[in-house]
């Protein structure tokens, strides 16, 4: 027997699946026309600039990448990719 | 045993080196050549080494990278000390790789082989990168497989293999301009390893009332497999005094129940055109390996076990700083830059569940929590053509 959390609950369901069915209508509407980039070409001197790099000096950040991942349990998603081992 | 102790952690990443997870689709990397000298000083343990990376296109399309590393490891760390004795080895890597410019798609494929008396590594990675939105977005998919053979040495003298280890990596990406100042990158990676996943060298402590010390050491047994996964967000800000600002999160989870999270900030400044310094502050913290134990209450107390202190409940703090010189040599001709670069971190890792065994205490529990100070320095030049 539903409870009183639930019977609250159960008719926004199907409005928040309403609502996102709407926003993801749009969004594939949106997709007939072309996106506009926000940032023109011409805007982008900042981004270009060497500092902006996330990966200024790759066989530096692979380095330290390594010196981490052989002393730490976590790994991965920090846009390295070796192989072997770390030794301790 | 007087061999040596060496964790063997397969680590696995699925972005191909040298693109870094949030690179730019429609344009090749840059021809370059980099020679490294690195060293890592702490915790008993020295390993330095050289690197080179060198890359170069050939036509508008393709481009080739090569990266050799060495490890020269000279260990006397806590691990070696408390069962084995101290030891030198030489580790080498050698990396391929190859990316294909098709349109706004770039497609990057390669190998590493990694060797050492007693680990081979090998390891196959592809990864194919979009960009779309007017270069404003670029979408990236990966994947890695690798293949490890894990054996013994004694004395420097190989002994036997003791196992395989089976590896493969998924990972998606996304980098993202926000504003004319601000970029978004976001990555996630999920692995799975199957096969032998711990050292042959590392032991488990538990209790012994028949021992002068109370406890005694015996054999650790980890799972054959283990499947994690890794979520990362990174933003980069351009300051108009320029220099830029950076920050990341990385949480990571695994069935090991390992837990981790890190959070890193970073800071460059530009001076007077040819200076580049930078400075950063990284602070990471884990939850131990659910069968992880520092003192087992007798020996085979449960059916997995280990005292890997890589899996052990702790956190770390690493401070860096570096510096940059650009310079624009005369000769040859077709160098167009070069830049001179040193950087220094401090590594500071307290361990919350690992003692230091190696100090006299009346019973286990009264010997003090392990700490470990690492200096890591890296010394590179770099020529652009």
């Amino acid at each position: 027997m539903p409870n009183k959390h639930s019977r609250n609950i159960a008719p926004a369901l199907p409005r928040a699946a309403l609502l996102s069915g709407l926003a993801l209508l749009g969004m594939l509407l949106g997709g007939c026309s072309p996106i506009q980039p926000w940032v023109k070409p011409y805007e982008r001197e900042h981004l270009a600039d060497p500092i902006m790099s996330f990966d200024r000096n790759p066989i530096s950040d692979g380095y330290l990448d390594h010196v981490f991942e052989v002393r730490e349990g976590a790994r991965g998603a920090t846009g390295s990719v070796g192989g072997g081992c770390g030794c301790n | 045993m007087t061999g040596r102790l060496a964790l063997r952690i397969r680590w696995l990443a699925a972005v191909a080196f040298g693109l870094g997870a949030v690179g730019h689709a429609d344009v090749l990397p840059d021809d370059r050549t980099d020679v490294l000298y690195h060293r890592y000083d702490g915790g008993g343990l020295t390993v330095q080494g050289p690197s080179v990376l060198v890359r170069k296109k050939l036509g508008d399309s393709l481009s080739f990278s090569y990266q050799y590393y060495e490890d020269v490891i000279s260990s006397a760390s806590i691990d070696v000390l408390s069962t084995a004795s101290a030891y030198k080895e030489t580790r080498t890597q050698h990396n391929f790789g190859v990316d294909y410019l098709h349109g706004s798609t770039l497609y990057s494929a390669g190998f590493i082989y990694s060797g050492e008396p007693d680990y081979k590594s090998n390891t196959a990675f592809f990864n194919v990168s979009q960009s779309m939105f007017g270069d404003l977005t670029t979408v990236s998919f990966g994947f890695t497989r690798g293949w490890d053979r894990v054996g013994e040495v004694d004395k420097g003298v190989f002994q036997r293999w003791v196992g395989d280890a089976d590896h493969r990596n998924w990972s998606v990406g996304l980098s993202q301009v926000l504003t004319r100042n601000l970029l978004l990158g976001l990555n996630f990676e999920s692995d799975e390893s199957n096969g032998y996943l711990q050292s042959p060298y590392r032991v488990v402590r538990f209790v012994d009332p028949f021992s002068a010390t109370g406890y005694s050491f015996g054999p650790a047994n980890a799972p054959n497999t283990r499947t994690g996964a890794a979520g990362s967000a990174q933003l980069k800000y351009y300051l108009p005094w320029h220099a830029a600002l950076d920050g990341n999160y990385r949480l990571y989870s695994d069935t090991w129940g390992i837990l981790a999270n890190t959070v890193k900030v970073g800071y460059t400044q530009s001076l007077f055109a040819a200076w580049t310094l930078d400075a950063s502050a990284r602070y990471y913290w884990q939850r131990p390996a659910n069968f992880y134990s520092d003192l087992y209450p007798f020996q085979d107390s449960q059916n997995f076990t280990s005292r890997d202190r890589e899996l052990a409940q702790f956190h770390s703090l690493t401070l860096g700083v570096g510096a940059s010189w650009e310079f624009h040599p005369p000769w040859p001709h077709w160098v167009n830059k070069g830049t001179l670069n040193f950087s220094y971190d401090h590594l500071r890792i307290d361990y919350q569940d690992f003692r230091d065994d190696l100090i006299a205490a009346p019973t286990a529990e009264d010997q003090p929590l392990y700490t470990l100070d690492a200096n890591v320095m890296q010394f590179f030049i770099s020529f652009w053509y």
